[in-house]
C-alpha cells in the first residue's frame, strides 16, 4: 500500500507506471527470439510460431498458443506453408497469412475453421508483408506483395479484396507501412525514404508531416495510436515526430539521440489524456517519449514484444507481463507524494479512523469545510477502478464508503457499479483465465463482448456466473452462453443423439432467445442430421428451421414450417427448391395439399411462367380459371384466327365450368370478332377490338344505318340503350335532320328529355325545342329550362302544382327576368304549399 | 419538417426518426458519392420519409428512374437500387449490371423495401449478377408516418392480394410493422379484430411475439387496444361518395402521398394588364397535412359546413391584418410585424382552399354528381335495391366512365346482399356489351372479391346490419355533427361504427350483426411484464389503433377524428393501414387490364 507510488515515473507533466499483470506461466526454452508472435488487444490470446523460417522444407515449426497469463490453450505442428504473418481477429480467431497469400483461420484452441486466399495474383508474386487491423467493420487483412502493390480487405467475415493503386516510384519495400481507418474508409500509409503516401481505394496521394524535423532523410518507423487517431514516424535522424493521423497537426517532436531502427513502437496514451505518448523498443531498451525533451527509459533483459492497448501498452517477455501506462487522473490525485486533494485526504481520513485516531476527523473536516466530500468520494471510487492490485481497490472503496456515510444524497449507482465492475475484473484478470482487462478497456470493450471472449474460452459457469451477477438481460446473457455452450456440446462425438438431445433440453429448457436453429445447424455441420432434426423441434421460431430443414432435405416438413411462419418470402423460397428437387407430378402433388403455397405459386406462374399456369389449373380440373386464362391469352394474340381459338377454347372450359354466363358472352365476343372483321373487309372501316357500343357509334358515325340496325338486332340490344345510343351518335355528328326522323320513327323507349339534353350539350337549342313538347309533364320543366325557356319552364311548374318545381324555376331567375313572371311563380309557390 | 407528426395522442415522429436513422446507417456503408436507381413506386412513400436533402447530406448525388439497358453515366463511386423484392424489377437490375461499362469501377449495391427476398437473391443468382453487389440489405419500412394521427403502408395491391390472390405477403409485412411499432410504443394488451386476414394478422403477432421470448420491449404502452378489421367486413364504405371536404379532393383529384395535382387555372395569381397570357400549364401540386393549420381545421368536415369555415377564417384574417393600423408604439408594431409571416402563410394558406372549394362546389353542385348521389343513398337505405335500377341503365347506355358504373353496381349488390342472377346477367352484359368483352375479368375479380355476387339465400340481412348499427341517419347535421353519419350526409361507415361499438357498450351487444358480417370476430391479451401495467387518471382517454387491412377512405379517418374528439367518448384513435383509398382506386385495383380503362 505504501509502495503505490513505486512504480511510477515522471514525464513531463505526467507519471508513467509500469505494472506486472502476471508471471508467465509458460516454459519457453528461448523466450521469444526467433518466432513470429501475435497477441491479441484487450488481453487475449497468444500465438507463437517458433522458426517459422524452416531450415528445411520438410520441417515442422510448432504452432502454440498461449492465453495472456501463459497457460497453453493448444499446440501443433505447422504443416501448412511458409507462414508472413500471424494475428487475431475480433473474435478470437487465429488468423495465419501465408507466404502464397493463403489464409488460413483457426480458433483458440487450435482448431481449423476456414481458409481464403487474398486473390490469385499474389500466388506469383507472394506476399513480402502482412498486417491485421481492426475497425468498425471488423478485422481486416493488408498485403504488400512482391510487385510492392497493396491489397486490403476490412472485413475478412465479409470477403472484400480492393487492390490499392501503384505507389509511383516505389522499386522496394516501403521501409514501413501502417493501415488507417478514416472517414469509414481502411487506407495504407506508408514511408519510402523521406515520402510519405496515402493509399486510397482509388488514389494514392503523397504527404507530409508539418513540422517534421529536416534532419531526417528517412521514416524508419510508423505507428498509429489505438484509434487511429494519432500517428507517431520514427526517423533515421533519431527523431519522434508525433502528430494527428490526418497529418494537419504536430503534437510534439522529441529526440531520442538513438539512431538504429527500433524494434517496436507503440502509442502509450490513454483516452482523453492530454499527453501524447509513444513507447519505443530496441534490442537492449524502452523508452517513453512525450511531449517535454526527457523521456523514460527501461533496460529490457529479454526479448519482448509490445502490445499496444486502448490506455497503454503491455510488454509481453519470455518469462513477465506487464502493462505501462500513463497514470490515471484520479489515482495521481490520491497517491502522488503530498497531494492534498480531496480523494487524497478522504484515504488518509480513512486510515486514521481504521487507526481509531482522531486524526480523522480533523481530514474530514477539512474536506468538509471546502464541501468536497462528493468529489472525494468520486476520487477515490474512480482511482479503485484503475488499480490493478485487489488490496489497494479494496481500501480506496472502503474509504469511499466511509466518506459516503457523511453525506446525504449521494447517489449509490457509481460505487455499486465500480464494486461489481471490479468484482468481473478480478475474476477475469485471474491466472487461471488470463484476460488482464483494464476498466477502461472493460467500459470500452461492454460487458456483451467480454462474455462472448469467455465463451470462446468455453468458460461457460464463469460467463453464466457474471451474466446473473451483472443481472444482464437474459436474451443477451445467459442465453447466449447456452447456445454456445449447446453448441460446443453437439460437437461431443462421443456421446449418443439422445443424450445430447435430452441434456441440452434440460438446462436450455424455457430459457428465451435461445436459437435452438443455430445449435441444430452446428449439430449438422458436425454431421449429425437426426440430432440437428431432434434439436430443430425444440426452435420456437418457425421460419428460422427452414434454411437447415431445405439443407437436410426435409423438404415437406420446411414447406409447412415456412408457411407457418407467414413469411411468404419464405414459402417462395421453398417451393422453388421443391421445384428442382421433384419431379413435376410430385410436386404439383405436394402444393395441392398446401393451399398457401399453391396460390403463391400460382401468382408466381401468373408473371413468371404461364404455361406452368395453364398446367396447374388443368391439374385441378379449374375450368373456370382455364376459361379466363385463355381470355387472358386471347387479348396477347395479335392475329384475328388465333385469338378467335383461344377464345373458343375459353367458351369450352367455361361450358366445363357449368359458366353458362361466361360461355355465351364470349361466344358472343366470337360472333362480334368475325362480323368486325367482315365489315371491315367490306366497308374498309377500322373496328376490330373495339366494344358492340362502339362498333355501333363507329358504324352510325359513317352513316351506315343498316348495317348497325343489323348488329342491334342480332346482338339483342335493348332498345333504351340501342335508342340512347344512335341519339348520341347522330348529335355527335350533328345529323339533325336523321336525328328527327330517328325520334318520329316510334315512340321512343328513353322519353324525349334525353333528345332535348343531348341537343343543348350540342349546342343546338333549335333542334332541342323541337322534342321539348314531346316531353313528358314530369319532365317539362327541366326541358324548358334546359332550352333556357323561363317562361315555359314555369307555365309547366304552376301548371303541376308542384312545391319544388316552382323553386327550382324561381332559383333560375335572375334580376333581369321579368317582374311579372317572377310574382305569378312566387304566388304559385304560395297556394302550392297551401295544399 | 414533420412537426406536425408529433403533435399528436401518440408522437409519431419516433417511427419517423427511427425511419430516417436506419436510411442514414445504410447510406453511409456505401462510402463516397453515389447515385440512387428508384424503383417508382417507392418515390411516393420515401418521399414521407426523407426530402432530397437528406440524401444529399449523405453524397447522394443523382437519381434515376430504374429502366432497362443502362445506368445513365453519373460520375459517382455506388449505385444503389432502391426496390421492392420483386421478380420483374431483378431483371431489370441484372441488365443494368451487365450492360455496365467495364471501365467504370463503379460499385453496386441494393437496398430491398421493404423486405430483403431470398426469392430475389436467388434470381439475381440465375442472372450472374449476384456477386456484383457489394451491399444487399433491406430497409423494413412497413408503416409509414402519414399524418399526426395516421400511418399507412402504401401498399396498393395489398386489398388485391388478400381478397382476391391468396397472397398473405402484406399481412406478413402488416404484422411485422405491428411489431415494429409495439417495439417502440410498447407491447398493446389488447387485441380485437374482425375477418379472416385480422384473424390471421393476430396469429402472426403473438407468434412473433412468442419467437422474440425474451427481448420483449420495456416500455410503458401507449396504445391500450388494437382494432384489426378486414376490408371485406365492410365493402360498402368505400363505394359511397364520400362528402368530406378531404374526401371530396381525393374522390375528384386522387391523393397520393399526401399530395394533390389540382388543374392550375384557378391558382394563377390574376394582377392587372396581364389578362390571359402565360397561363400555367403545369398542374397546381400542393401537400395537404395538418401542418398546414387551416386545412386540419376544415379537412374533416362535411363539404356544406366548408364554405362557412372558409369565410369566417377570412374575417379572422382580415381583421389581424386591420391590426396594423391599431399599432402605435414600436413595440406593437415590432410584434405586429413578428406575426406577419405567419398571417401571410394563412393568407395563403385560405387563398388555396377558397380556390379548392370553388373547384369542388362547380362539381357537387352539377346534375350529374346529384343524380348518383341520390342512386347511392336509395340504395344505402335499401330503396328498390332488387330491381335493376334505370339510373345505371342510363349511365351504360351514355357510356359513362366504367368505374363509375362499377361502384354502383357493386354498392347495390353489397346492399342487396347479392343481385338476383337475371339482374346480375343484365348488368354484366350491358357492361360487356358497351365496355367490351374483356372486361369479363373485371367482373371475375369483383364477384372473387365479393363485391358483386348472385343472391343465394332470399334473405338480406344488410336491412337488419342497418338498423342495429344505426347505419342510416335521417337527419344528420352537417353543420355541426353530433354522429358520424354527417361524414356521408346520413350514411355512417360500418367500420367506423363497429369501432364505435367496441368502445362502448362493447361487441357483445352486437353479437348477431358481428355473426351476418364474414369472417371470425375474436379478443386477444398480451401480457405485460410486471410493472409496465398503466394507472390509467381519471377522466384520461384510452388510445385505440385502428388497423384497416385492405384500404380505409379519408371519410372513415375524419369519422374516427370525430370519434375522438367527441367531449364524451372516452377513446382517441389512430389510424392505420394498409393503403388510403376511395372507390375508384379501390376498384380500379381490382381489375383485369386496367391501364385500358380511364
Amino acid at each position: 500500500m505504501a509502495f503505490v507510488t513505486a512504480n511510477w515515473n515522471p514525464l513531463g507533466e505526467a507519471f508513467y507506471r509500469k505494472t506486472e499483470l502476471y508471471e508467465m506461466g509458460w516454459n519457453l526454452k528461448d523466450g521469444l527470439r526467433d518466432c513470429l508472435f501475435a497477441a491479441a488487444p484487450y488481453g487475449g490470446p497468444i500465438a507463437l510460431l517458433k522458426e517459422p523460417l524452416r531450415r528445411s522444407p520438410s520441417a515442422r515449426p510448432l504452432m502454440e498458443i498461449y492465453s495472456s497469463s501463459g497457460v497453453s490453450m493448444a499446440s501443433f505442428l505447422w504443416k501448412s506453408g511458409v507462414v508472413k504473418q500471424l494475428g487475431w481477429t475480433v473474435s478470437d480467431d487465429l488468423l495465419c497469412i501465408q507466404e502464397d497469400g493463403t489464409v488460413l483461420v483457426y480458433d483458440m484452441f487450435g482448431n481449423f475453421k476456414k481458409h481464403f486466399s487474398m486473390g490469385s495474383e499474389v500466388v506469383q508474386n507472394q506476399v513480402l508483408e502482412a498486417k491485421v487491423f481492426h475497425s468498425p467493420y471488423g478485422t481486416g487483412i493488408a498485403i504488400v506483395t512482391g510487385t510492392f502493390r497493396f491489397t486490403l480487405a476490412t472485413n475478412i467475415d465479409d470477403l472484400k479484396l480492393r487492390r490499392l493503386p501503384e505507389v509511383p516510384g516505389l522499386q522496394g519495400l516501403p521501409s514501413c507501412w501502417a493501415v488507417l481507418t478514416q472517414d469509414r474508409q481502411s487506407k495504407v500509409l506508408l514511408a519510402s525514404g523521406a515520402d510519405l503516401f496515402i493509399l486510397d481505394n482509388t488514389v494514392c496521394t503523397a504527404v507530409a508531416p508539418p513540422g517534421l524535423s529536416p534532419q531526417a532523410t528517412s521514416i524508419v518507423h510508423m505507428a498509429v495510436s489505438f484509434s487511429y487517431k494519432y500517428l507517431a514516424l520514427f526517423t533515421d535522424s533519431g527523431h519522434v515526430w508525433m502528430g494527428t493521423s490526418n497529418l494537419r497537426d504536430k503534437l510534439s517532436e522529441v529526440e531520442t539521440k538513438i539512431r538504429a531502427p527500433p524494434k517496436q513502437m507503440a502509442w502509450c496514451r490513454r483516452p482523453k489524456s492530454q499527453q501524447p505518448s509513444v513507447v519505443i523498443m530496441w534490442d537492449q531498451q524502452l523508452l517513453v517519449a512525450g511531449q517535454c525533451k526527457e523521456s523514460i527509459q527501461y533496460p529490457l533483459d529479454d526479448d519482448s514484444v509490445l502490445v499496444p492497448e486502448l490506455d497503454g501498452v503491455r510488454i509481453i517477455s519470455g518469462t513477465h507481463h506487464e502493462m505501462l501506462q500513463e497514470v490515471p487522473g484520479a489515482c495521481e490525485e490520491i497517491f502522488k507524494i503530498a497531494s492534498m486533494e480531496p480523494g487524497a485526504l478522504l484515504l488518509e481520513a480513512h486510515k486514521e479512523y481504521e487507526k481509531e485516531s482522531q486524526k480523522a476527523d480533523e481530514y474530514l473536516r477539512e474536506i468538509k469545510e471546502q464541501s468536497l466530500l462528493g468529489k472525494a468520494v468520486r476520487q477515490c471510487i474512480e482511482a479503485a477502478g484503475h488499480e490493478y492490485d485487489p488490496d489497494t481497490q479494496k481500501t480506496l472503496l472502503r474509504a469511499a464508503s466511509f466518506g459516503k456515510c457523511f453525506l446525504s444524497n449521494f447517489p449509490p449507482d457509481q460505487f455499486v457499479s465500480m464494486c461489481r465492475d471490479l468484482r468481473v475484473l478480478n475474476a477475469v484478470r485471474d491466472y487461471t483465465v488470463g484476460i488482464p482487462l483494464t476498466h477502461t478497456q472493460f467500459k470500452q470493450m461492454t460487458v456483451q463482448v467480454l462474455i462472448d471472449r469467455l465463451v470462446y474460452r468455453k468458460l461457460y459457469p464463469l460467463a453464466i456466473e457474471i451474466c446473473r451477477y451483472l443481472k444482464t438481460p437474459e436474451y443477451q446473457g445467459v442465453s447466449r452462453v447456452l447456445k454456445h455452450w449447446a453448441c460446443c456440446k453437439v460437437q461431443q462425438k462421443e456421446e449418443a443423439d439422445d443424450v445430447i438431445a435430452r441434456a441440452i433440453c434440460v438446462k436450455l429448457g424455457e430459457t428465451a432467445g435461445i436459437s435452438y436453429s443455430e445449435i441444430a445447424t452446428k449439430a449438422y455441420e458436425c454431421g449429425r442430421t437426426e440430432l440437428a432434426i431432434k434439436l430443430l423441434e425444440f426452435e420456437p421460431r418457425s421460419g428460422e428451421q427452414v434454411p437447415l430443414l431445405l439443407k437436410m432435405k426435409r423438404s415437406q416438413l420446411a414447406l409447412s414450417k415456412a408457411i407457418e411462419s407467414g413469411d411468404t418470402d419464405l414459402v417462395y423460397t421453398v417451393v422453388s427448391y421443391l421445384k428442382n428437387e421433384m419431379n413435376r407430378g410430385d410436386f404439383f402433388m405436394t402444393l395441392r395439399n398446401q393451399p398457401v403455397a399453391l396460390s403463391l405459386y400460382r401468382q408466381f406462374c401468373k408473371h413468371q411462367e404461364q404455361d406452368t399456369l395453364k398446367d396447374l389449373f388443368n391439374q385441378d380440373d379449374d375450368h373456370q380459371e382455364l376459361g379466363n386464362f385463355y381470355v387472358r391469352a386471347s387479348y396477347k394474340e395479335r392475329r384475328l384466327e388465333a385469338r378467335i381459338g383461344l377464345l373458343q377454347s375459353a367458351v369450352d372450359e367455361y361450358y366445363k365450368a357449368k359458366n353458362e354466363f361466361s360461355a355465351k358472352v364470349t361466344e358472343e365476343e366470337m360472333r362480334l370478332l368475325r362480323v368486325q372483321r367482315k365489315l371491315e373487309e367490306e366497308k374498309g372501316e377500322h373496328l376490330v377490338g373495339f366494344s358492340l357500343h362502339d362498333t355501333l357509334s363507329s358504324l352510325l358515325a359513317v352513316g351506315l344505318h343498316k348495317q348497325a340496325e343489323q348488329l342491334y338486332k342480332d346482338f339483342r340490344v335493348p332498345d333504351k340503350r340501342y335508342w340512347w345510343l344512335k341519339l348520341t351518335a347522330l348529335a355527335e355528328k350533328e345529323d339533325w335532320e336523321e336525328l328527327e326522323k330517328f325520334g318520329k320513327s316510334k315512340k321512343s323507349p328513353i322519353g324525349y328529355l334525353p333528345f332535348v339534353e343531348v341537343c343543348v350539350k350540342h349546342h343546338n337549342k333549335y333542334e332541342a325545342r323541337k322534342y321539348v313538347s314531346k316531353v313528358t309533364p314530369e319532365q317539362k320543366v327541366k326541358a324548358h329550362l334546359a332550352v333556357g325557356d323561363l317562361e315555359g319552364a314555369a307555365d309547366a311548374a304552376i301548371e303541376r302544382r308542384s312545391e319544388a318545381e316552382i323553386s327550382t324555376v324561381l332559383s333560375r331567375c335572375s334580376p333581369t327576368t321579368d317582374r311579372a313572371l317572377v310574382e305569378r311563380l312566387n304566388r304559385a309557390r304560395a297556394t302550392a304549399a297551401k295544399k | 419538417m414533420a412537426a406536425h407528426l408529433s403533435y399528436g395522442r401518440v408522437n409519431l415522429n419516433i417511427l419517423r426518426e427511427a425511419a430516417r436513422k436506419e436510411l442514414r446507417e445504410f447510406l453511409d456503408k456505401c462510402a463516397g458519392t453515389k447515385a440512387i436507381v428508384w424503383d417508382e413506386y417507392l418515390t411516393g412513400p420515401f418521399g414521407l420519409i426523407a426530402q432530397y436533402s437528406l440524401l444529399k447530406e449523405h453524397e447522394v448525388d443523382k437519381m434515376f428512374t430504374l429502366k432497362a439497358g443502362r445506368v445513365p453515366p453519373a460520375d459517382v463511386k455506388n449505385i444503389i437500387f432502391f426496390v421492392r423484392p420483386r421478380l420483374e424489377l431483378m431483371d431489370i437490375i441484372a441488365e443494368n449490371v451487365l450492360s455496365e461499362d467495364k471501365q467504370q469501377l463503379r460499385e453496386f449495391h441494393i437496398l430491398f423495401v421493404p423486405r430483403r427476398s431470398l426469392l430475389c437473391e436467388q434470381r439475381l443468382k440465375e442472372q450472374g449478377v449476384l456477386g456484383c453487389f457489394t451491399n444487399i440489405d433491406e430497409y423494413i419500412l412497413d408503416l409509414i408516418p402519414y399524418d399526426g394521427d395516421l400511418l399507412s403502408m402504401e401498399s396498393e395491391t395489398a386489398f388485391r392480394e388478400c381478397y382476391l390472390e391468396n397472397d398473405q405477403t402484406s399481412l406478413f409485412h402488416t404484422a411485422k410493422g405491428l411489431m415494429t411499432l409495439q417495439a417502440l410504443y410498447g407491447t398493446i394488451p389488447q387485441i380485437f379484430g374482425k375477418g379472416e386476414c385480422a384473424r390471421h394478422v393476430a396469429n402472426m403477432m403473438l407468434r412473433m411475439k412468442r419467437e422474440f421470448g425474451g427481448s420483449q420491449s420495456q416500455i410503458l404502452p401507449v396504445f391500450d387496444t388494437l382494432l384489426l378489421l378486414d376490408r371485406n367486413v365492410d365493402l360498402l364504405t368505400p363505394l359511397a361518395t364520400q362528402l368530406t371536404y378531404e374526401g371530396l379532393i381525393d374522390e375528384i383529384y386522387g391523393i397520393t402521398n399526401g399530395y394533390v395535382k389540382l388543374p392550375p387555372e384557378k391558382f394563377c395569381q390574376k394582377k392587372q394588364g396581364e389578362g390571359g397570357k402565360d397561363l400555367p400549364t403545369e398542374p397546381k401540386k400542393l401537400q395537404l397535412n395538418s401542418a398546414e393549420e387551416l386545412y386540419a381545421e376544415i379537412r374533416d368536415k362535411n363539404f356544406n359546413a366548408v364554405g362557412a369555415a372558409l369565410s369566417r377564417k377570412a374575417k379572422i384574417i382580415s381583421a389581424a391584418f386591420e391590426e396594423r393600423h391599431n399599432a402605435k408604439t414600436v413595440g406593437e408594431i415590432k410584434q405586429f410585424v413578428s406575426q406577419l409571416p405567419h398571417m401571410q402563410a394563412a393568407r395563403s394558406s385560405l387563398a388555396n382552399h377558397t380556390s379548392i372549394a370553388e373547384l369542388i362546389k362547380d362539381i357537387t353542385t352539377s346534375d350529374v354528381f346529384f343524380d348518383n348521389l341520390t342512386v347511392e343513398q336509395e340504395f344505402m337505405t335499401g330503396v328498390d335495391t332488387d330491381k335493376v335500377n334505370t339510373y345505371i341503365e342510363d349511365c351504360i347506355a351514355q357510356k359513362d366512365p366504367l368505374i363509375k358504373i362499377l361502384r354502383l353496381v357493386c354498392m347495390q349488390s353489397v346492399c342487396n346482399n347479392g343481385l338476383k342472377q337475371k339482374v346480375l346477367d343484365h348488368y354484366k352484359r350491358e357492361i360487356l356489351q358497351t365496355y367490351g368483352y374483356e372486361h369479363i375479368l373485371t367482373l371475375t375479380n369483383l364477384e372473387k372479391a365479393g363485391l358483386l355476387k348472385p343472391q343465394t339465400t332470399t334473405r338480406n340481412n344488410y336491412p337488419t346490419i342497418r338498423k342495429t348499427l344505426k347505419l342510416w341517419m335521417e337527419d344528420a347535421n352537417e353543420q355541426n355533427p353530433n354522429d358520424i353519419s354527417y361524414v356521408y350526409s346520413g350514411y355512417a361507415p360500418l367500420s367506423v361504427r363497429l369501432a364505435q361499438v367496441l368502445a362502448r357498450p362493447g361487441w357483445r351487444s352486437i353479437e348477431e350483426v358481428l355473426k351476418m358480417l364474414p369472417g371470425p370476430h375474436f379478443e386477444e391479451r398480451q401480457q405485460l411484464p410486471t410493472g409496465l401495467h398503466k394507472k390509467r387518471q381519471q377522466g384520461e382517454n384510452r388510445t385505440t389503433l385502428v388497423f384497416f387491412l385492405g384500404g380505409v377512405t379519408y371519410a372513415e379517418i375524419a369519422a374516427l377524428r370525430f370519434l375522438s374528439q367527441m367531449e364524451d367518448s372516452g377513446t382517441e384513435y389512430i389510424i392505420a393501414t394498409t393503403k388510403l383509398l376511395n372507390g375508384t382506386s379501390w376498384i380500379r385495383s381490382l381489375m383485369d387490364r386496367p391501364d385500358n380503362q380511364s
